[in-house]
């Protein structure tokens, strides 16, 4: 059986280190440009969609 | 000579109707050969019923019941497959399609039994007529019976219950929205751009009360997702989840809305595409039937 998280905040990608924190995988990232380039990355490593929370802030969810 | 008219009958028809559901299932050989040759089975059953009650054998019956099991494991053979398979679908059916689609295929081969049946019935009436008269008026039975059964058997599509038509596509930030009704949170502007340039997106206006109540069914909604993304072509790849068709109910109206990138860009192509989707018998409500439905719409 393959056993996949749905629903689940898999990464959290930002610019703003103190706007985050918790269980999840954080990756810091210095320019917009990278954090669309490492948010696209991880959603194709994933198989998962990239939520736009605002101020910098992408979270990886696999629906 | 009735039990041979009456088979063929049956088995025609069944052959009949396996022809129009290309949409709903891919009619390779092997599929035809599986519901051919049960199709057989039940027109056989439904042939040797009428000689063997008139020869007073109501054993006959009997096997009758038993063919009924064996016929109601056709649709959990059909369900397990399509349920199988849902994984390597890009756009799942659903399970309230898959349902539907068991459902048909076992419905079906009923139809063939009763076809087989009446042929069964005339060409006794007829026997005594002689052959010149038998077969042409079993066939003809047939061929009315299996024409009924089959309109009897057709289910509304989505554009007998509601207007469909082109809508709108934005950005409220990352949140796309279509036609006033917010869709999903995009977050890269690469794919946002995608959507602004390639995106097609249907509005979905229930017509009354009653197909307000069918369209929010979540089992339909999948099935309208998956059919119009089956017959246009979806753009997406394997795990690019923003490129997903959508569908979303707006709370307010009860309309939908859909949202796709196909893989051309045909807005007539899509419009039909939607338009054509079956309602499912698992979706359809009738809520004015009811005292406090027709309250609900000021007519009670």
């Amino acid at each position: 059986m393959d056993i996949t998280p749905t629903n689940q905040v898999l990464a959290v990608i930002t610019t703003d280190r103190d706007r985050v924190g918790g269980s999840a995988p954080i990756f810091y990232v210095d320019s917009f440009s990278e954090l669309e380039k490492v948010a696209v990355y991880l959603s194709r490593v994933f198989m998962a969609a990239v939520h736009d929370l605002g101020h910098g802030v992408y979270i990886i969810v696999k629906h | 000579m009735t039990i041979v008219l009456a088979t063929f009958s049956g088995l025609i028809a069944r052959l009949y109707m396996l022809r129009r559901d290309y949409r709903q299932y891919p009619s390779y050989p092997q599929g035809w050969a599986i519901h051919l040759f049960i199709g057989f089975i039940g027109a056989l059953l439904g042939a040797i019923l009428v000689p063997s009650l008139i020869e007073v054998e109501f054993a006959a019956v009997s096997f009758l019941l038993m063919a009924a099991s064996q016929f109601r494991e056709v649709r959990n053979i059909e369900r397990s497959s399509l349920e199988k398979l849902e994984h390597t679908e890009l756009v799942m059916r659903g399970t309230a399609y898959i349902e539907g689609i068991a459902r048909v295929f076992e419905a079906r081969n009923y139809l063939a039994i009763w076809t087989a049946f009446i042929v069964a019935i005339v060409s006794e009436m007829t026997i005594h007529a002689g052959w010149m008269v038998q077969i042409p008026a079993a066939l003809a039975a047939g061929a009315i019976a299996a024409g009924v059964l089959n309109q009897l058997m057709r289910g509304p599509s989505i554009g007998d219950i509601a207007d469909v038509k082109m809508t709108e596509i934005g950005f409220d930030g990352p949140i796309l929205v279509v036609g006033g009704v917010s869709v999903m949170n995009v977050g890269l502007t690469t794919a946002r751009e995608r959507y602004l340039k390639q995106a097609v997106a249907a509005e979905i206006i229930p017509r009354d009360v009653e197909a307000k109540a069918t369209l929010a069914n979540i089992g339909q909604m999948q099935a309208i997702a998956h059919d119009a993304a089956a017959m246009v072509g979806v753009y997406m790849d394997v795990g690019e989840q923003e490129f997903t068709p959508l569908v979303r109910r707006d709370p307010e109206s009860g309309k939908l809305v859909m949202v796709m990138i196909p893989s051309e860009d045909n807005q007539e192509a899509f419009l039909e595409a939607v338009s054509n989707v079956p309602v499912l018998e698992t979706a359809i409500r009738k809520p004015l039937r009811s005292i406090a439905g027709r309250m609900m719409d000021g007519r009670g």
